[in-house]
């Protein structure tokens, strides 16, 4: 029989305004179970937690209940003060007479009567408590990041730098990202490529760190702290730790016609290549799609010229397993296909781009060396057009754009409107957009220095339509401001293309048991205050994989993941919530319901010996959870049809008995 | 088509034994009565031509059976012959990992329905002696000798509204397969959801109202396979043995139908051994119209491996209040 | 009159992540609602067996009523999705057996919305007090 104490609070006059105190002790005391039952004040201050130490002790008490605010107020509290005075805090139960009672009833009579029940429940419910010890589950320490950009990166860096080892994985062949490719960054206007290949250089040097490039996630298995990644590595037919980078295979490669992604199919690449000269690692890949040799057997030229003897035709994709304690999600981002978008013309002219291709036209590195040509005819542009939010905020068009704000494109393309009329004082520029947003530091100034100081007209209104005519794009909008039409002979048209998670996020979240939202942007655990967390335990999101932002943003961002990975790492064991589901295996039938149901991945089945009638030997399906993985939701215990399944902290014949205390 | 009969049974069983395919035969023996048919296992030949009876009471669904027959160690396969309804059960219950595969082998034998007793006891009333079930059922009495009925005016419920001759599942089948069929089998539920609150409540209290709490719907339903009934789990708090009023009637249907609902594969089993004549099929076949109607068409036991309705869910599923006041019109 | 005035029994079931704390902010708002009402607060609406909702009109409850996150928002992520279709079907075969489908409810209360709370369960005191008393599905042996 359990010896309990029933603590009734005052909350100053919240409670005891409209709830006899003094009466709902009384009563209680009554109650069967009930040794010690006392009102005070106020049970969360120092001396009413004194007050319950001292009962505990001195009464014995095997549990105890609080009459007092909401549980999710002062359960933890309390649930201390037990544990100060020896008693398992999980034989502590309140009842919520303040938010539930007091604070809605009038009536002293009717909220004392209310306050009795809830008091009268939650004794029928501690008298079925059992002491809860969390369980414990080893750390793996060291950190996976999937993804290669600048949020995968910086996160990797931080990691590092704790101390702890880190693996990055990038499917491309080179770390790097979406920032590699950009020209200048706003609102300073320095050189991406002059701020983010010291930090790749960061990565390649550290000895905490491993960089699986052209290398994807396969599976994963485990729980926070103890993940079993495996990670395909793709054949890139050179073999990596031999290859010097010297790049003189990708001169002699015969095959020159394959389309450069990392310029976005503006100038081709060879059949061999190293994406661009600051690559991480520094390693030749050969793409099998256009490789004669991999195709054909004939050729051989590469391996012919390499000195270092790295080029390998035969390689095979490679599998490795490795464990870690974190995984860190920074998949990234990709402007939206602009297919289906024939009103500006995208697909019929080559001089309609979008912004990232912008970005390569004006970058020293790219295709034309950074001069601003059209693609069409290698023209000098004269006219530009910039058309904002295509794609973006969206709801009429949902079928092929986003309703989401991508945020980043207000201020790219000032930024690209600014670049132009520095370098080329001859051009005109013009930026159709429907609002300028511009929240961030030295933002809105940088907006005003594009229309103040470098003359950039900017036009309040939409692109109806760009019609290629001639050598001329044809660009009809309306303005909204002077509420007329206009009509612009435009050399080039940029589109700011809305920006969507990389299409690799999906499958990867399906692996993870991360949430996304319909978007395909990652979920976090909370919007305000676990925005970097994932609600599954253990996997945590940087950068654009959890919606749009910008460079400095996702630098913070990343820098916040990876102290909430050092913080996870930094524990040589986790406690779990000791509340979790569990299994009696006499009687679990195998059946797997709970399984389908566990949205942890929780639950697993193994055969084992039971003893059978007359010394026989019964061999059964049961089920086991992983207190390390389980939230404690429940729903494997309805979905179990024998009963089998039960939730500690919440169990069956508790929940019954809170049932049976209010109907009596 | 072969007509499937106690010699074709017994050759096959006899053929798989001395094989060595199985070690044991699931089959029927004589009860007490003629149409009392009691499931039994054989081992042998000579038990085989002594024991073995197969004729149109032999209902009983062996699904269940393997559960048991599985687990312990016992060397070889067992046969079990399967009638089509049976194979849903079959299927249902590999999918929920309860029994064995490796250890059965399942032969499916194609079946024009089973007779209820009840039905013939209703037209000839009491002083049956024995009843042949050939061409037509021939009842032969105490007191008004031999008579002859039509076998699809005394067919049992469930094979009168039959809905599939198609086995899902056998190693080896007599006879030949057929096909899905319209059945049907939900135009009583309809009726009953087109009558008031108050009628339906007072249909079942008198149905239920007989209930002597026998447990037989349960221990016979092959989706009540558990290893401990929640009825007999005092840990389940709704542990109880007999019914003390019209509630743990109502109680204990509610929960066993609740329990079943999206596995239960419409065997019929629970009304064909209910002492009382109770229609419990009618609590079943709602849940199974229900899970039609708000998540698509779903037949328990159809596939291996499917995902039952209430395991499964979509963002997009109706909401409980609309799905209680989808017959209001 | 008011002595005989009927008072309805009415169990809450509400998760603890949104609807308990839609109850907690619609008491911080002093958003009342009748005393009736007494809260079970579980981790998810999905914990709710109904088993637990019989055993509440067996014991003399008038109403049930189980409350959880919206669809879509459940701290499980799926857990409400369960107990919506659990619901459906028992709330269906309820009213198959004859009991008052009234009696029985399912509602989504975020843990911002307080005032949904206090409306909703007004509502429903409401609904079950003109019902009158639980005969159908009440042990009459609970009465004491």
């Amino acid at each position: 029989m359990q010896r309990i104490g029933v603590f009734v609070c005052w909350c100053g006059s919240n409670i005891a305004a409209t709830v006899d105190v003094q009466k709902v002790a009384e009563t209680l005391a009554k109650e069967p179970g009930v040794v010690h039952s006392m009102n005070y004040q106020y049970m969360c201050s120092q001396a009413g937690q004194e007050l319950i130490k001292e009962a505990i002790k001195k009464h014995k008490l095997t549990g105890i209940v609080v009459c007092s605010c909401s549980p999710r107020m002062h359960e933890a509290t309390f649930r201390k003060t037990a544990a100060a005075a020896g008693l398992n805090p999980y034989m502590v139960e309140i009842a919520n007479i303040r938010e539930q009672c007091s604070w809605i009833h009038k009536d002293i009579t009717e909220a004392t009567e209310k306050a009795i029940v809830l008091g009268r429940t939650a004794i029928a419910k501690v008298a079925l408590n059992a002491p809860l010890v969390p369980g414990e589950s080893p750390v793996t320490k060291r950190a996976l990041v999937i993804g290669g950009g600048i949020a995968g990166i910086q996160t990797a860096l931080d990691i590092a730098d704790a101390g702890f080892e880190v693996d990055i994985v990038e499917k491309k062949p080179t770390i790097g990202g979406k920032m590699a490719q950009i020209d200048k960054t706003f609102p300073t206007l320095d050189c991406a490529a002059c701020i983010l290949t010291p930090k790749m250089v960061d990565v390649a040097q550290n000895e905490k760190i491993r960089i699986f490039s052209y290398s994807e996630v396969e599976e994963v298995k485990g729980f926070v702290g103890n993940f079993n990644v495996k990670i395909k590595k793709k054949a890139r037919y050179v073999k990596e730790d031999v290859c010097t980078g010297c790049g003189l295979c990708t001169e002699k490669c015969p095959q020159k016609k394959v389309p450069n992604d990392f310029n976005l199919g503006m100038d081709t690449k060879r059949a061999i290549y190293i994406p661009f000269a600051q690559a991480v690692p520094k390693v030749a890949t050969i793409d099998a799609d256009y490789c004669t040799m991999l195709k054909t057997g004939k050729c051989g030229v590469c391996s012919k010229v390499c000195t270092a003897k790295a080029i390998d035709y035969t390689q095979k994709d490679e599998f490795v397993e490795e464990k870690y304690g974190a995984i860190v999600v920074a998949t990234g981002f990709n402007p939206i296909s602009m297919d289906k978008f024939d009103e500006y013309a995208y697909s019929q002219s080559k001089d309609v781009i979008t912004s990232l291709e912008f970005e390569r036209l004006m970058n020293a590195a790219g295709p034309t060396a950074g001069k601003l040509l059209r693609p069409s005819d290698g023209k000098h542009p004269h006219t530009l057009v910039f058309v904002q939010c295509v794609g973006s905020r969206c709801d009429s068009c949902a079928e092929k754009g986003k309703e989401y704000c991508s945020k980043i494109c207000c201020m790219y393309t000032a930024k690209h409107a600014m670049l132009t009329r520095d370098k080329y004082p001859d051009t005109d520029v013009y930026v159709f957009y429907i609002d300028v947003r511009t929240p961030g530091k030295n933002f809105d100034e940088f907006y005003r220095r594009a229309v103040e100081d470098y003359g950039v007209h900017y036009i309040k209104g939409m692109v109806g339509k760009v019609s290629p005519e001639g050598d001329k794009l044809v660009v009809q909008g309306s303005d909204l401001i002077a509420n007329k039409q206009i009509k612009i002979d435009a050399d080039l048209v940029v589109l700011a293309a809305a920006i969507e998670p990389d299409k690799s996020a999906r499958p990867l979240a399906t692996m993870l048991t991360a949430s996304m939202d319909t978007n395909d942007f990652f979920t976090e655990a909370h919007p305000k205050l676990r925005p970097v967390e994932s609600p599954t335990a253990g996997v945590f999101l940087s950068g654009c994989c959890q919606g749009p932002r910008d460079i400095p943003e996702t630098v913070a961002m990343a820098g916040a993941a990876a102290a909430k990975v050092i913080g996870l790492l930094a524990k040589d064991k986790l406690t779990g919530n000791p509340c979790v589901a569990h299994s009696d295996e006499m009687m679990c039938n195998g059946c797997s319901s709970c399984e389908r149901v566990c949205p942890y991945g929780a639950i697993t089945y193994s055969d084992k010996e039971f003893r059978g009638p007359n010394r026989t030997t019964l061999i059964r399906r049961v089920a086991s959870v992983n207190q390390a993985i389980c939230q404690g939701c429940g729903a494997c215990t309805v979905a179990c049809p024998s009963g089998a399944m039960d939730l500690k902290g919440f169990a069956n014949k508790q929940i019954m008995a809170e049932v049976d205390a209010i109907c009596k | 088509m072969q007509k499937i009969t106690r010699d074709v049974l017994i050759e096959k069983a006899v053929s798989l034994l001395s094989d060595g395919t199985v070690s044991r035969v699931l089959g029927y023996k004589k009860g007490d009565l003629s149409y009392d048919i009691t499931p039994a296992l054989f081992t042998s030949k000579e038990q085989l031509e002594k024991e073995f009876v197969f004729n149109d009471f032999c209902a009983a669904n062996f699904a269940k059976y393997l559960v048991k027959e599985t687990k312990n160690q016992t060397e070889g396969k067992v046969l079990v012959f399967l009638k089509p309804c049976d194979t849903y059960s079959f299927n249902q219950l590999l999918t929920e990992h309860r029994f064995d595969r490796e250890k059965v082998y399942a032969v499916g034998i194609s079946c024009d329905g089973m007779i209820d007793i009840n039905k013939i006891k209703a037209i000839v009333g009491d002083g049956i002696i024995s009843v042949e079930t050939d061409e037509k059922i021939k009842v032969n009495t105490l007191y008004d000798g031999v008579k002859e009925l039509d076998k699809n005016d005394v067919l049992l419920e469930r094979c009168a509204n039959c809905k599939s001759k198609k086995h899902v599942a056998y190693d080896e089948l007599l006879g030949e397969d057929g096909e899905v069929l319209d059945s049907n089998r939900f135009d009583q539920v309809a009726e009953l959801e087109k009558m008031s609150a108050d009628e339906r409540f007072a249909f079942w209290q008198n149905e239920l109202s007989r209930c002597i709490r026998c447990n037989a719907c349960r221990d016979a339903c092959p989706a009540c396979t558990c290893e401990k009934c929640v009825f007999d789990n005092p840990n389940s708090g709704v542990e109880n043995k007999s019914p003390a009023n019209s509630f743990e009637e109502q109680m204990f249907h509610i929960i066993r139908a609740f329990h079943v609902a999206g596995r239960c594969t419409d065997c019929g089993e629970c009304s064909r051994v209910c002492p009382q004549h109770i229609p419990l099929h009618l609590l079943n076949r709602k849940f199974i119209k229900d899970i039609n109607e708000f998540y698509g068409d779903y037949q328990a036991g159809a596939i291996v491996g499917s995902r039952a309705p209430l395991v499964n869910y979509t963002k997009e599923d109706i909401e409980p209040i609309d799905a209680v006041n989808k017959g209001d019109k | 009159m008011q002595v005989n005035e009927f008072k309805p029994k009415i169990v809450a079931f509400c998760c603890n992540w949104c609807s308990y704390a839609g109850a907690d902010l619609a008491g911080s708002n002093r958003l009342s609602y009748p005393a009736d009402v007494k809260i079970i607060r579980v981790p998810c609406s999905c914990r709710v067996n109904p088993m637990f909702i019989l055993r509440a009109f067996q014991r003399g409850a008038d109403g049930v009523i189980l409350c959880g996150c919206h669809p879509g928002d459940c701290h499980y992520t799926s857990g409400n999705y369960f107990a919506r279709r659990r619901m459906a079907l028992l709330f269906s075969m309820l009213d198959y057996l004859g009991i008052e489908k009234e009696r029985t409810r399912v509602e989504w209360v975020s843990a911002a919305e307080g005032a949904k709370f206090s409306t909703v369960m007004n509502d429903f005191v409401q609904t079950v007090t003109a019902l009158g008393e639980n005969k159908r599905l009440e042990d009459l042996r609970c009465k004491r």
